[in-house]
């Protein structure tokens, strides 16, 4: 199929589509009404019944846990797929990491930018703590709080070198905050069984709205989901970094 | 204005669409991919948004106040992180096709003939 | 504040289909790191703050991150062509 001849059928396609969604989306309210029950009621009772005044926090992990505990598998699954695809194949083979482009015009990584990436380290992780411990009082919580940590794992490779980020973040360390991350999140639902109520039930003291310890279940969740999306993109970040610095074909330039 | 947000998302999600059908790079067709994904987030949130109402937070705003619908927010934000770490699996796919066909253009590739 | 609204709405629909017709893959990565930047401020408007946080962290760092990785190994791998980048 020629990409002429592709390009019109789906422009075909796509007015049938347009059509179709066009139909179905006026037939929603208009934009600004809100009909539906749930989150009315979720508003009233969530603060009440699980002591969290983050009532996204609230509905994540407590009442449709279980949907977030599968999509932290899918991050899991697709971490772990990254990790297969990006590994030396048997034609590669791994050098020490040579961080210059053999063709680069542009001038090396500036004091200013080392010293700005160095200072920042330590706010953003700080940050990053602050956004997964507090994930049940403010907006924030384990998935956002783990991307900003990995942030800061991203500012020490740009204000050092491969083999910074290498000795800060050992594969091991990730690999194991990854599992503990993952496997802990199934562990707090297994408590809820162990003490006699259904999986991922809120078994903890649920404690005073607005106090950090609050919430029960909620923020050992929050941790968890911390630590494996940190741990799942800083892996991420450092499978692409050894493809692109250490792992090499004969023949190839960086 | 009552359809706006809905059209908004209605559009993103064919020029998506038309960005993956006429890409010539793969690269450029998992992006194109994330922008289809991202008409998702839109039509949920606007589904659930309440005008005069604020965010589902009630640290300092008393219990009872007018707020958006919290379960499309949670729905979403676990939908953002977990769609960016399956991009990066079609990227991995993405530079290992490379590897094997030396092209990133999907026009080009060829049966394992070559 | 409607005109606000009206506004983020346009301007989300412009940035979606500069990300899509921008061809090449370099220049589509910042494109897409402007687009993620104004979809949070668009979910900041839709008063989510969590899915705003998200979006920021994940759409305007994380993605054209991983988009710009992946670049440079297959530019390695195409052999290093002199540009002027």
């Amino acid at each position: 199929m020629t990409p002429t001849l592709r390009r019109r059928v789906f422009l075909a396609a796509a007015v049938v589509a347009a059509a179709l969604l066009l139909w179905g989306l006026t037939g929603l309210p208009p934009f600004g009404v809100y009909e539906g029950p749930y989150g009315d009621v979720l508003n009233q009772v969530a603060v009440a019944e699980r002591k969290a005044t983050n009532v996204v926090a609230s509905v994540t992990f407590d009442y449709r846990g279980v949907d977030t505990l599968g999509e932290e598998f899918i991050l899991f699954a697709a971490v772990i797929g990254v990790a297969i695809l990006l590994r030396a194949r048997r034609d590669e083979r791994e050098e020490p990491p040579d961080e210059d482009a053999a063709d680069r015009r542009a001038p090396g990584t500036s004091n200013a930018v080392r010293v700005l990436g160095l200072a920042l380290v330590g706010p953003v992780v700080l940050f990053g703590v602050y956004v997964v411990t507090h994930g049940h009082l403010t907006p924030g919580g384990g998935f956002q709080g783990g991307v900003v940590l990995a942030t800061g794992a991203l500012l020490v490779y740009l204000s050092g070198e491969y083999v910074t980020l290498r000795r800060v973040s050992p594969e091991v360390l990730l690999d194991s905050a990854e599992s503990v991350g993952a496997a802990g999140y199934v562990l707090v639902g297994l408590l809820g069984v162990a003490a006699g109520a259904t999986f991922l039930a809120n078994v903890l003291p649920l404690g005073q709205p607005g106090a950090l310890l609050s919430a029960g279940t909620i923020p050992l969740i929050n941790l968890a989901v911390g630590l494996e999306v940190a741990g799942g993109f800083i892996l991420l970040l450092s499978e692409f970094l050894e493809q692109t610095l250490v792992i090499r074909r004969p023949g190839e330039v960086t | 204005m009552r359809l706006l947000p809905y059209l908004v998302a209605a559009w993103l999600l064919l020029v998506g669409l038309y960005g993956i059908v006429t890409s010539r790079n793969l690269v450029h067709a998992i992006t194109c991919l994330s922008v289809a994904q991202s008409s998702t987030y839109i039509l949920l949130l606007s589904v659930g948004f309440e005008r005069g109402g604020t965010a589902p937070i009630f640290l300092d705003v008393p219990v009872g106040t007018r707020a958006v619908d919290p379960v499309v927010g949670a729905l979403t934000l676990t939908d953002i992180v977990v769609g960016a770490t399956v991009s990066a699996l079609l990227l991995a796919l993405a530079v290992q096709a490379h590897k094997h066909h030396g092209t990133l253009d999907p026009e080009r590739f060829r049966s394992e003939q070559d | 504040m409607i005109v606000l609204e009206v506004a983020v709405f346009l301007l989300v629909a412009a940035a979606g289909t500069a990300v899509a017709l921008t061809r090449d893959p370099l220049n589509q990565a910042i494109v897409a790191s402007f687009y993620g930047l104004v979809l949070g401020i668009m979910f900041l408007v839709f008063q989510a703050p969590d899915v705003a946080l998200s979006q920021i962290t994940v759409g305007a760092v994380a993605l054209p991150l991983m988009i710009l990785l992946a670049l440079a190994k297959v530019r390695a791998l195409e052999g290093g062509r002199g540009d002027d980048r």
